[in-house]
């Protein structure tokens, strides 16, 4: 109806695998949600079953995945094949973390939208979230 | 463009994927949702909706956790909403209550949502309410709905739910705090959580004391106390028990009667100040109120007279 903000985009933050340092992906989810977005933090281990499912029952815009443990090869194809499996043909999927250039090519043909190296603020990340992300009618 | 007839009717099979696009619509406010709101509301099974709250930090979403995994050994098929503030600035939310709950999200038969109370304009009550109606309708029984027992909205929200369950924990302070905080009153189980920590049989004992001096509002029997250890699952068993048993021995029919009127008090009065916000007289309305040209009870009369 006549809100006068646009619906928030919605956006899942989740820790693949098996690294325990979450203080990125925390910061993030705090970021963007002083940036507006409505942000569903997974916490951490997670494999990339739970993460597309979760992001199935939340219906988000946007999956955002924070990884340093250097399994990103593994992990990220298989959530986006994952999400893409249950229908979910217009989320946005992308990544940040500890990510050689080298697989960054090998990891957008895979379907992960974008990377977000170490050093981009939290205002960049939104802005790309914020073009990108589907709009609901 | 989203065909919403065709989603209300997929929900009702229990998939996820519709359920789930559903609830973003009615989210959402989608007015498309209302002409379909009838056959939403229809195609409920009468589930059992459990409102849990407590103070931050009682441990809700680890108790939500063990009580999904306790109702799911019973075979039941669990549905639940956890509703977090929106800032009042920017909008946005930050919702954590999955960090405690992930290891039932591959579970085909537990739905969990995470739901920002997205403003007094969104008409909290009335979404949560139309989205528990949702859950119904996908064949979820007990459906979970999990607010923050703090700030007189979230605490209105749990009170939709036929049982309400108040969870404390041993550092609640003293037994004024406890009064305080106004969650006692609402309680129709309480949970006293982390109930391994120094202090809890004595927190216990207090709350049992309070609650049997506990008078006003009409009521059969102060609410049963629990212990619980979520962590562990120490006392989930004996909880759910609880919760069921306030169910099934049911309330009286004015306490029915009263619960229900409450609910649709609340919903309606969520609506209806939606609709007013929307009225073209509004905007006016509130400049005239800011620039001290009328009185708010004068404005609010206005607004309902136009």
């Amino acid at each position: 109806m006549s809100d006068e903000r646009p619906t928030p985009i919605r956006v899942l933050i989740a820790k693949p695998g098996l690294d325990g340092h979450d203080r990125g992906a925390k910061v993030l989810a705090r970021g963007l949600r002083d940036e507006g977005f409505e942000v569903i933090y997974t916490g951490l281990r997670q494999t990339p079953e739970m993460i597309a499912d979760a992001a199935e029952q939340e219906d988000v815009d946007v999956v955002g995945m924070s990884i340093l443990s250097g399994a990103h090869m593994a992990l990220l194809p298989r959530v986006v094949e994952l999400v893409r499996g249950r229908g979910m043909d217009d989320v946005l999927i992308a990544a940040g973390g500890i990510i050689p250039d080298a697989d960054v090519g090998t990891l957008k043909e895979a379907g992960i939208a974008e990377i977000f190296g170490p050093g981009t603020s939290i205002g960049q990340i939104a802005r790309y979230f914020r073009e990108h992300a589907r709009r609901r009618s | 463009m989203t065909d919403l007839a065709a989603l209300v009717e997929a929900a009702r099979t229990g998939e996820r994927r519709p359920l789930a696009r559903l609830l973003t619509a009615i989210e959402a406010a989608d007015p498309g949702l209302r002409r379909l709101l009838p056959r939403l509301f229809a195609a409920g099974h009468g589930a059992h909706v459990v409102g849990i709250t407590g103070p931050p930090g009682s441990g809700k979403s680890t108790l939500v956790n063990a009580l999904i995994g306790e109702w799911r050994r019973r075979g039941r098929r669990v549905g639940v909403l956890a509703i977090d503030p929106s800032s009042p600035y920017t909008g946005g939310a930050i919702m954590g209550d999955r960090v405690r709950m992930m290891e039932h999200a591959a579970d085909r038969d537990v739905f969990m949502r995470s739901m920002a109370s997205r403003g007094e304009l969104g008409g909290l009550a009335a979404t949560t309410w139309t989205a528990a109606a949702a859950l119904d309708a996908g064949g979820f029984d007990p459906i979970l709905i999990e607010t923050v027992g703090a700030g007189q909205s979230e605490v209105e929200i749990a009170r939709l739910a036929e049982t309400t369950v108040v969870v404390e924990v041993p550092e609640m302070g003293d037994e004024v705090q406890a009064i305080k905080a106004g969650l006692l009153e609402v309680a129709d189980v309480i949970a006293v959580n982390k109930a391994d920590r120094p202090g809890a049989q004595q927190a216990a004992r207090q709350l049992r004391a309070m609650m049997s001096t506990a008078g006003g509002r009409v009521r059969r029997q102060p609410p049963k106390i629990i212990m619980t250890t979520a962590v562990s699952g120490e006392g989930i068993p004996a909880l759910v028990d609880e919760i069921e048993a306030h169910r099934r021995e049911g309330q009286s029919p004015e306490q029915a009667h009263e619960r229900a009127r409450h609910q649709i008090r609340r919903a309606l009065a969520d609506v209806v100040g939606r609709r007013a916000a929307a009225s073209a007289a509004w905007d006016a309305t509130v400049d005239a109120v800011a620039r001290r040209e009328m009185d708010p009870l004068t404005a609010a009369d206005r607004l309902l007279d136009s």
